[in-house]
């Protein structure tokens, strides 16, 4: 039994520090395994639909492809040379290398959730951009979960090379015949020296879904990452707290969320280690709540001189159905560090509101044209395409005020 | 024909009286000019007019193309035909110039209008956002420009801009105010505040009062009007010692 296995075997009711606690027991964990797929075009119609409303349009220029239906990755393919798209279970296979990145960026004891991954059988993507070689095509992903009540666990590796450029995006979703389920996605991040890398996830759940995202990052000398995360649609709970360190001297780590929330309860955040010189990192969160409980946290710990940081939070709350805990969290653990935060949660102004009806717009017209804006969060360090496609997403005319 | 008549209205913010039987009639085709001191209620009665909440209407009613609209909603108002320049509006965050005027007006010609108001540049920027005072007032034209309301207040079109873009709002507020016609075909009217009437050089006002404490206290030609606030002061200008 290898070390991953015991470890992850003592933790399999270690609850995790944040998020409300999912009973694992209530979802499935056997799969019906899926056939394998060629091409794009081949997928079922209703898994098409279902990325293309998480930004993936699997038909458009990409720099290669990787879509999961509940276990069964159905298509990883690579369309550029720069860039190698495996499933994880056949690059384990492949590569020896690869337990150097094994669970080497989150713990498989962190929690139960964790555990229940590092104990099943690997399925999910490696992305490797190779050395130098740079696109401004993105990598496009989706994680399907079509089966109803299914605990679908995803283990993923992204490394950039040395001085490569890569953007991803992926998407998360579930048809709209499926509303119970869990999702649990463990992700390893290296970026490796003076590699620059975007990753876009926008996630869609199903009303009665669970989701578990755990990702660990990891940047070295001048490596830089924009990290995009979107929930717009409903989803009962969500909790996820990515840790990035940056490790090498000039790093740098952008995150930015865009939450919508109806209901549910939604932890979301990111922790960011500054731990070389020259390092800077940079978190903006966006929360407008009609209902259901928000928790955006940010936490960025400075361990040496020089090392810069701000957190942002700010939230709209519509409705007296809905809650919006903002928790910024500056550690300072060195001289000469400049870290800063700004939190507001309110509602909107009615300035504005009023400045928009005097044009002609209805009040709900206006607070929808508000509340767009408000989500329309500008993303450096992305090609315009897949800014776009963001923008796309959060200007959806579905996004509006308490109803 | 009346557009809008005022008739004895009565208006308070907080516990404070603003307007105190306060009447006015603006006929179609007419564009009047507001002089006053500040703090007279100038501004709080285009407020009053385009529905701003804040404000209790105490008494009287305004009536605005025949409807008693003294209760209706700012926003129905704006369908009405009532546009309004603001003085200081605010700035919204993520949404382009240009996808406002879509917006205001669907069927509006964005490119046509920013270009009129030397804005194309602006089209691309969050509304009003990190805009200098001069170009605020372009941004209000552009938009009243797309609205192409019936009636059109004007809150200090002309504070905070250089000699060269005040003579393009002086031209957009003719255009709205439909000054490049000839009188009989003009059915658009209009109401401007401003404190030095130099803007009523480049744009045709036809009458202008002057407001003292809530009250109109002398009404006639823009010229003179202006000639006596010069001489005499605004408190000067109390029962219109000017020929009227």
């Amino acid at each position: 039994m290898s070390s991953i296995e015991e470890k992850a075997l003592k933790a399999p009711v270690k609850k995790a520090q944040y998020g409300t606690d999912v009973n694992l027991e209530n979802y499935e964990s056997e799969a019906k395994p899926q056939g394998h797929l060629e091409n794009a075009e081949d997928l079922p119609i209703v898994v098409k639909k279902a990325a293309l409303d998480v930004g993936v349009k699997l038909d458009s220029e990409a720099s290669g492809a990787y879509v999961q239906m509940d276990q069964t990755a159905v298509i990883a393919k690579s369309l550029y040379e720069g860039v190698e798209i495996m499933d994880i279970a056949s690059a384990l296979k492949k590569y020896d290398y690869l337990q150097d990145y094994w669970w080497k960026l989150v713990a498989p004891d962190a929690d139960k959730y964790t555990a229940d991954v590092a104990n099943s059988e690997p399925a999910g993507y490696f992305i490797r951009a190779k050395k130098g070689m740079k696109t401004v095509f993105p990598v496009k992903s989706c994680l399907y979960l079509g089966s109803s009540n299914l605990n679908q666990r995803v283990h993923n590796i992204v490394i950039a090379e040395e001085g490569s450029e890569l953007h991803v995006i992926t998407g998360c979703t579930t048809p709209e015949h499926v509303q119970r389920g869990l999702h649990i996605g463990v992700s390893e991040f290296f970026i490796q020296k003076d590699a620059r890398v975007s990753f876009t996830m926008v996630h869609s759940w199903g009303k009665e879904v669970e989701v578990r995202p755990r990702t660990g990052i990891t940047i070295a000398e001048g490596g830089s990452l924009s990290n995009n995360y979107i929930l717009l649609r409903p989803v009962k709970t969500l909790q996820t707290f990515p840790t990035a360190t940056l490790a090498g001297r000039g790093a740098v780590a952008s995150f930015n969320t865009v939450i919508y929330s109806t209901m549910g309860n939604i932890d979301v955040g990111s922790n960011v280690n500054l731990n070389a010189p020259e390092t800077s990192a940079e978190s903006i969160s966006r929360v407008v709540s009609v209902g259901g409980e928000v928790i955006a946290r940010g936490r960025m710990t400075g361990r040496v001189p020089g090392a810069r940081a701000h957190l942002e939070c700010v939230g709209l709350l519509l409705s007296d159905k809905g809650r919006i805990y903002s928790i910024p969290e500056l550690d300072g653990q060195s001289r000469d560090l400049d870290m800063s935060h700004e939190a507001a949660v309110g509602r909107i102004s009615e300035e504005e509101l009023e400045y928009l009806m005097a044009r002609g717009l209805t009040s709900e017209e206006a607070t929808s044209v508000i509340v767009r804006g408000f989500l329309d969060v500008e993303i450096k360090g992305l090609p315009d395409d897949l800014r776009q496609e963001i923008k796309n997403i959060t200007q959806r005319e579905d996004l509006k005020g308490a109803q | 024909m009346r557009l809008l008549e005022i008739v004895d209205l009565s208006v308070s913010i907080g516990n404070k009286q603003v307007l105190k039987n306060f009447n006015l009639n603006i006929g179609r085709g007419e564009t009047h000019a507001l002089f006053g001191p500040n703090g007279t209620g100038k501004t709080t009665l285009l407020n009053v007019i385009a529905g701003i909440p804040r404000y209790t209407v105490e008494g009287g009613s305004i009536i605005f193309k025949g409807k008693d609209i003294t209760h209706m909603s700012m926003d129905e108002r704006a369908r009405l035909g009532i546009g309004m320049a603001f003085q200081r509006p605010p700035a919204l965050r993520g949404l382009k110039l240009r996808d406002l005027i879509k917006i205001i007006n669907p069927a509006a010609d964005a490119a046509a209008i920013l270009r009129k108001m030397d804005f194309e540049t602006f089209g691309d920027r969050d509304v009003n956002r990190g805009f200098s005072g001069g170009e605020v007032k372009r941004s209000e034209m552009v938009q009243l420009l797309a609205q192409q309301p019936d009636f059109v207040m004007l809150d200090e079109p002309d504070s905070g801009v250089d000699l060269e873009n005040i003579k393009l709002i002086g031209e957009a507020i003719n255009s709205l105010t439909q000054k490049d016609q000839r009188p009989s075909l003009r059915t658009k009217s209009g109401v401007i505040i401003t404190h030095f009437g130099h803007i009523l050089e480049y744009m045709k006002a036809d009458r202008a009062h002057v407001m003292l404490n809530g009250s109109i206290v002398c009404s006639g030609n823009p010229g003179e009007i202006l000639e006596q606030i010069k001489r005499s002061g605004y408190e000067g200008s109390v029962g219109c010692q000017c020929p009227v």
